[in-house]
């Protein structure tokens, strides 16, 4: 295992736990704010948007990864399962790759 | 009733949402082992995290060459929703110890705060919560292992397609809430646009954490 790695994982592990955990020692004696509330919601939609674009016609690729994500978009518009959507991105990305 | 009895009760309530996490965690451990983690690695994260949409970004990340910093940095940020839960989650568990509360506060994730905190009449005790999360828990560690492993026996023609995968999981997460919300959409297509413009000019990490922060900024500002 590398070290980085291991520094990745432990320095997830700790920056997760933290919020997860302070809210059992002070719940009963803070309220957030509205306004903070609301921003920690919309965060991880902000981090969603910001990892999907421009990343996904970065790779060796964009075109595989161009049709892959659009044929997500259009499966996650139908409500399939998140599973079912990877599957099909991959597939999609997987044939694109050998056409083109 | 007993312990034992709250710990059964809290794993059968928690069951589906160890179904649910199966093939995520499967998916997740075939992505990760594409973007240059081993399977150990894979595994020991998932059971040291637990909190899958942050692994699929620092899979995401760690394939862009972003460096430790820029991902734990933006792990924080992407987790940080978890405090409001588990303030939820503790506001309802009114009878435990510090000790329970410090290790019931690993297992929050957006599925078992939803549990514990909506549509449940009986006030959760600290036992039947690690019956609910430990369930759970054990559904993301084991699918991670057999996604991970499983995934060396995928061809690599295939497995280059796989990256692909976790873009479509970000799309796939994204896409409902969107649906739901022009402030979901509008936030996601902003730090879009902000990641595009900081990315051409800083590393792809810290471009990711600032969109972030000010994507959800400008939310809350435009939301009102």
């Amino acid at each position: 295992m590398s070290t980085t790695t291991l520094i990745i994982i432990l320095g997830m592990m700790l920056v997760t736990y933290i919020p997860r955990m302070l809210p059992g020692l002070l719940y009963d004696r803070y309220e957030l704010p509205e306004i903070l509330k609301k921003w920690l919601e919309y965060i991880p939609y902000a981090a969603l948007g910001a990892l999907i674009f421009p990343g996904i016609i970065r790779g060796e690729r964009p075109l595989p990864g161009l049709f892959g994500g659009l044929a997500a978009l259009v499966a996650a518009l139908f409500d399939l399962h998140l599973v079912i959507v990877m599957t099909i991105a991959i597939l999609v990305a997987f044939l694109t790759g050998m056409v083109l | 009733m007993s312990g034992i009895d709250e710990f059964i009760s809290g794993v059968k309530k928690g069951l589906p949402v160890a179904v649910g996490y199966l093939p995520i965690a499967i998916a997740f451990g075939a992505v990760a082992t594409g973007s240059h983690l081993s399977p150990h690695e894979a595994v020991l994260m998932s059971a040291f995290v637990f909190a899958g949409a942050s692994q699929f970004m620092a899979a995401s990340m760690i394939l862009a060459g972003a460096d430790a910093l820029q991902i734990i940095i933006a792990t924080f940020f992407i987790n940080l929703r978890h405090l409001v839960m588990s303030m939820a989650v503790h506001h309802r568990m009114k009878k435990a110890s510090t000790l329970w509360r410090a290790i019931v506060s690993f297992g929050i994730t957006d599925e078992t705060f939803a549990l514990l905190t909506m549509g449940n009449d009986v006030e959760p005790t600290p036992l039947y919560a690690i019956g609910l999360m430990g369930i759970a828990y054990a559904g993301w560690v084991i699918g991670t292992a057999i996604g991970s492993f499983g995934a060396q026996i995928i061809p690599s023609s295939v497995g280059a397609s796989m990256t692909v995968g976790l873009y479509a999981m970000f799309i796939g997460l994204l896409v409902p809430h969107a649906r739901k919300s022009w402030q979901v959409t509008l936030i996601a297509v902003v730090s879009m646009v902000l990641n595009t413009v900081f990315s051409s000019f800083m590393s792809m990490g810290w471009s990711i954490v600032l969109s972030t922060i000010l994507g959800a900024t400008v939310g809350v500002i435009l939301a009102k």
